[in-house]
């Protein structure tokens, strides 16, 4: 019993909180890219904060239910029908068996997610639900595949008002970054370059790295293997400035001239081609 | 222990680096590999997870750390205090590659390029015995060094879009396995047919960083026969007590 995949998307996977403690195996972190509105969707239904989730990508799956269900889609806008008829975010309400729930399209933001009472019940590998090929068997959902989801749909009573979605800072411009471990080497004019120009995702983007457009000269050394972790900026020899993200590498080759906070991570999440950013560095004095 | 030469610096607010010189020395593995253990076993009031590469050590905290510098500090403290004196020797393991052209694409390449015979190639890559430095890129790929400088060799300048799993590789000065298909830039000269990674077991893996790996030259058909073993669930892998 659970949720049938009709259609399943542009790039639809279960996500959790991730895997801490596999890095030494060579096993990404991962989990839902937007942390924050996994979360907040988790509340809305009563869950735990990192039950897993669906995290749905610009153009969502067509889902049937197989049972009756409670359950809440949390993102900064989009386009939702159950049964034909439009669904507004942030709002839990109960599906019955056979509903159909179709997440058309994401108008703004990225990603969006759909929390069910007792959260999804797929298969736990090394401590999490979350995706991720070859530790999980796909890195998404699949066409004609049934989702299991908890037994007990309990409709618990959650306090809504209590739950407030700060949508505003998730769409901000405005990337808080550290200073990254090889950030001293790079001379200060172009220190000066990076932070003050205005920068766009390109089309290389996906839940292991957003790859920026704008190129900057590197004459910075080449370097042994480093730790790297969700969030990084790594400088790449060609010039071009990779951002990773939950599904990164846990070791690479380049410089390493930023790090994300974790909430600029949530709003990188939600950015997608064509979207301009400015890198902000934190004062740490 | 003396942790006066080593360099602590913060990277982003959820994590510390410990950094060694920069190179690749199987000395400055076991001094990390030392320090790991050491982290690893003292209580620290936060949840880490910790894991090096060649020359430096990275310790991931859960939360965000509130005061870096007072972390480093306790940290600094606990180490000093430290007095572990076992130190993880490694497993010893022996793994069949075979360097049959089926599998080893670029190997005519490297020979013409580095001026050996397929022979001298294989007799070369086998006779080391590797150390296994860490894990990374991707799950269970091993990075090994200790490659014999007349096989060093630098990556493709095009990376391959699919490398097939069990590829065996070479970058540099460090060879490895991909443990599963990959896009990757290593010049292929062979293919493991053990499974180095799985995620449905308890213990996906069998390696840790500062284990020894031996290759040995496995024919076409020894090669298929593993593989066989491997799907009947009948192959054990080779581990030694000590080289002979």
């Amino acid at each position: 019993m659970g949720v049938k995949v009709i259609e399943k998307g542009l790039l639809t996977s279960i996500q959790d909180k991730g895997r801490f403690g596999y890095a030494q195996l060579g096993v990404s972190q991962g989990g839902a890219m937007d942390r924050y509105s996994a979360k907040i969707a988790n509340l809305l239904v009563g869950n735990e904060a990192f039950k897993a989730v669906m995290e749905v990508t610009l153009l969502g799956p067509l889902l049937e239910f197989t049972k009756d269900a409670f359950i809440v889609l949390v993102g900064i806008e989009a386009n939702i029908r159950l049964n034909g008829n439009e669904i507004s975010l942030l709002k839990p309400f109960k599906v019955k068996k056979g509903d159909r729930l179709h997440i058309k399209q994401i108008t703004k933001g990225a990603r969006l997610y759909l929390a069910i009472f007792g959260g999804f019940q797929t298969e736990v590998r090394l401590e999490s639900r979350s995706q991720f090929y070859p530790v999980t068997k796909a890195s998404s959902i699949q066409k004609g595949e049934l989702i299991p989801i908890s037994e007990n749909e309990g409709l618990k009573l959650v306090d809504f008002a209590s739950v407030k979605y700060k949508n505003k800072e998730l769409t901000s411009s405005v990337i808080e970054v550290f200073k990254g471990p090889e950030w001293d080497q790079v001379p200060s004019v172009l220190q000066e370059q990076i932070l003050s120009t205005e920068l766009t995702i390109s089309k290389n983007n996906s839940r292991m790295a957003y790859q920026l457009q704008e190129q900057f000269p590197n004459t910075l050394a080449g370097m042994l293997s480093q730790p790297v972790l969700p969030g990084t900026v790594q400088f790449t020899p060609d010039g071009n400035l990779i951002i990773l993200m939950r599904d990164s590498q846990t070791t690479g080759g380049y410089p390493r001239i930023f790090q994300l906070t974790e909430d600029s991570i949530n709003v990188l999440a939600q950015k997608r081609q064509g979207d301009s950013l400015q890198l902000k560095l934190i004062d740490e004095d | 222990m003396n942790i006066d030469k080593l360099q602590f610096t913060q990277f982003g607010n959820r994590a510390i680096l410990i950094l060694w010189e920069d190179k690749m020395d199987v000395n400055i593995l076991s001094e990390i590999l030392y320090v790991k253990k050491n982290i690893e076993e003292i209580k620290l009031k936060e949840i880490v997870e910790v894991n090096n590469t060649y020359n430096s050590l990275i310790i991931n905290y859960v939360f965000a750390i509130n005061n870096i510098y007072d972390e480093i500090s306790v940290l600094k403290d606990l180490l000093k205090k430290a007095n572990i004196d076992k130190i993880y020797e490694g497993s010893k393991y022996i793994l069949p590659v075979c360097y049959h052209e089926k599998f080893s694409l670029d190997l005519e390449e490297v020979c013409a390029q580095k001026k050996l015979e397929v022979e001298e190639f294989i007799s070369t890559h086998t006779t080391p015995i590797y150390t296994l430095y860490f894990m990374g890129f991707l799950p269970g790929f091993l990075y090994l060094g200790g490659l014999p400088k007349s096989l060093q060799i630098s990556r493709k300048k095009t990376p391959r879009l699919r490398v097939e799993k069990g590829s065996v590789g070479i970058g540099e000065k460090q060879t490895g396995i991909y443990p599963q298909i990959s896009a990757g830039g290593w010049q292929i000269i062979g293919n493991c047919p053990l499974t180095l990674f799985d995620a449905s077991l308890k213990k996906p893996t069998l390696f840790s960083a500062g284990d020894q790996i031996k290759f040995k030259a496995v024919s076409l058909e020894e090669h298929q026969d593993i593989l066989n073993k491997i799907e009947w669930g009948k192959y054990q892998f080779e581990k030694v007590k000590e080289w002979e």
